[in-house]
């Protein structure tokens, strides 16, 4: 029997087209995927019609043998309409599993119309069963890397959020500033910092600026260069720079990478930092009455 | 205009790229103007503040290059149609640099520079590229994305 | 247009406003001028506002660097004040932290800091 290996699953598909698509809805109700509290049946059904359209289309063009590549140009149909529905999905909070077993329910409907099939004699049935087996796997493979790349955007979105949040520049007392660092402080994160601070040097025309470094967590050379280099740049436009939370560790790897930034002092706690700084800009800390 | 023979990048390197300007770089005063331009069609173009400072300042110690080690050079402007990336192209014909790797190291001067303008442009720009030959000429060039 | 940069004598300090556009002469020469003002009148410091320029490169970062080691042989201050924060940042990229300067927000704070000396 010289029959192409998809002579079947496209007579199952053209025949039935509809009940297919109401089967794969009713499978996703049974498995408890279909999201209809963020899917209108409507929704659903459109979407389904949509990508099971451009599965025939895609087997009907880009099987050849029993080969195929979802990279073809055949499929582009089918990887459009998947991105497409994939990225509302994850938007909408569907998790990937869900989606998995979303295009994965698409198997069951195609099975049983292939066995009902007169023609198919059992290990026509079998090819056929496998070769729909391996498309739908391809399909939903192919839809986690979609989802996995939307989460990684979401979640550097998030991260750029966290860096803007994460370095807070405060103003202490008139013109005075204080930037507590907390965390790790990469190159990134330490040019944001450095632009963040000087800009609102200039905005409050501060006098004084205390960056606290008690709470990060390593400080190695680099970060230490990081620091350096924030102090430099707050120095060339008028400020004066404190670096306070130095531990005497720090201040030896300080020491060891020799960049003459002018004057930067450092003080080991915010504490004294605070009342030097208050100090160059004329005021002073008087305790009252004698407790 | 087609970039001449010895500027070494030609169009394969600019890709899909529109001639904004064309500037004679003589004494100072043209690497001054020059600069400004970059500035203002980046400006122009919604750059912020720190890019447009940042390049134009690599565009400055570049066309300032071509003037002191090379007695004058030309500097052109282009933008991609999508008005997304300003590319600079700068050459001149003079003497060549021997030992590119050591122009660019921090602190090197041939002669009574700071040393720091080569290496300082290539941090400072987003893409840079040098081509040079010794007794040829010298072109670099640069790219900021807007 | 050769705009010749004026020096202004503000209490005991020579007070210069640094245009975008100036040339590598001008700059030479008002480093000249300057040298030479600071030598004949009794002054303090001198109060370099750059605020109008866009950039500082390596070679604008020299001479500024230059003029404040003349100035303290001749026994007075230099002091850069209104420095962008874009040029700060690109200075500091560029390796020139300009130690030999002293550097201020304004020319009243600088004013305010040459009172103290
Ligand atoms: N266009 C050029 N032609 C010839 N030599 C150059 C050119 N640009 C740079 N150089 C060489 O590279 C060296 C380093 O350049 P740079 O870092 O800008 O320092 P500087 O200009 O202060 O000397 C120069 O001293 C010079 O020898
Ligand atoms: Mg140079």
């Amino acid at each position: 029997m010289a029959q192409s290996a998809t002579a079947n699953i496209l007579t199952v598909l053209d025949t039935d087209f509809k009940g297919i698509i109401e089967e794969w809805l009713g499978t996703q109700v049974k498995e408890g995927v279909k999201r209809s509290d963020l899917f209108s049946d409507a929704e659903s059904r459109a979407q389904n019609r949509e990508l099971l359209k451009a599965f025939s289309k895609g087997i009907r063009d880009g099987v050849t043998g029993e080969d195929f590549d979802l990279d073809d140009d055949q499929w582009d149909d089918l990887r459009a309409v998947l991105a497409d529905v994939s990225r509302e999905r994850v938007s909408r909070g569907v998790t990937p599993t869900e989606m998995a077993t979303f295009v994965l329910a698409l198997k069951a409907p195609l099975f049983k119309r292939l066995e009902a099939l007169e023609t198919s004699d059992h290990s026509v049935l079998i090819r056929d069963v496998m070769l729909v087996t391996r498309l739908v796997d391809a399909f939903a493979i192919y839809t986690n890397e979609i989802f996995i790349n939307e989460r990684e955007q979401i979640i550097d979105r998030q991260r750029q959020e966290m860096l803007e949040l994460s370095t807070p520049v405060v103003e202490l007392w008139d013109r005075v500033l204080t930037l507590p660092l907390i965390g790790t402080l990469d190159s990134a994160r330490a040019q944001e910092v450095m632009e963040n601070l000087l800009q609102t040097i200039l905005e409050r025309q501060a006098e004084v600026v205390i960056m606290d470094i008690t709470g990060v967590g390593t400080v190695d050379t680099q970060v230490a260069q990081h620091l350096l280099r924030a102090a430099a740049a707050v120095r060339l436009m008028g400020a004066e720079c404190i670096i306070s939370g130095i531990s005497p560790m720090i201040a030896q790897t300080m020491v060891q990478l020799g960049i003459d930034v002018g004057t930067v002092s450092t003080r080991s706690s915010i504490r004294t930092a605070l009342s030097d700084a208050l100090l160059t800009v004329g005021y002073v800390i008087k305790k009252t009455g004698d407790q | 205009m087609p970039l001449p023979s010895y500027a070494a990048f030609d169009e394969s390197d600019l890709g899909a790229q529109v001639l904004l300007s064309q500037h004679k770089l003589k004494s100072s005063g043209d690497a001054v103007t020059a600069r400004q331009a970059v500035a203002r069609y980046m400006k122009d173009n919604g750059a912020s503040a720190l890019s447009v400072t940042r390049f134009a300042t690599a565009v400055s110690e570049i066309a300032r290059n071509a003037i002191n080690h090379a007695g004058g050079g030309e500097f052109s402007i282009y933008v991609d149609r999508g008005r997304k990336q300003l590319t600079v192209v700068c050459w001149d014909k003079g003497p060549g640099i021997a030992d590119v790797k050591l122009a660019l190291s921090d602190g090197y001067t041939s002669g009574g520079g700071l040393g720091r303008g080569l290496g300082g442009a290539q941090r400072l720009a987003g893409r840079f590229e040098i081509r040079t030959a010794v007794g040829a000429g010298t072109s670099v060039l640069m790219s900021v994305t807007l | 247009m050769a705009g010749v940069t004026s020096i202004n004598l503000v209490e005991r300090a020579l007070l210069v406003s640094i245009q975008d556009d100036i040339t590598d002469t001008e700059i030479l020469e008002l480093q000249d001028r300057l040298s030479n003002r600071i030598a004949q009148n009794r002054i303090d410091g001198v109060i370099l506002d750059i605020s109008a320029l866009e950039i500082v490169d390596t070679f604008v970062g020299r001479v500024i660097a230059q003029l404040a080691g003349i100035s303290k042989l001749l026994a007075a201050e230099t002091y850069v004040v209104g420095m962008r924060p874009t040029v700060a940042v690109t200075l500091v990229e560029l390796g020139m932290y300009l130690p030999e300067i002293r550097t201020a927000l304004s020319l009243t704070h600088a004013l305010a800091q040459l009172r103290r000396v």
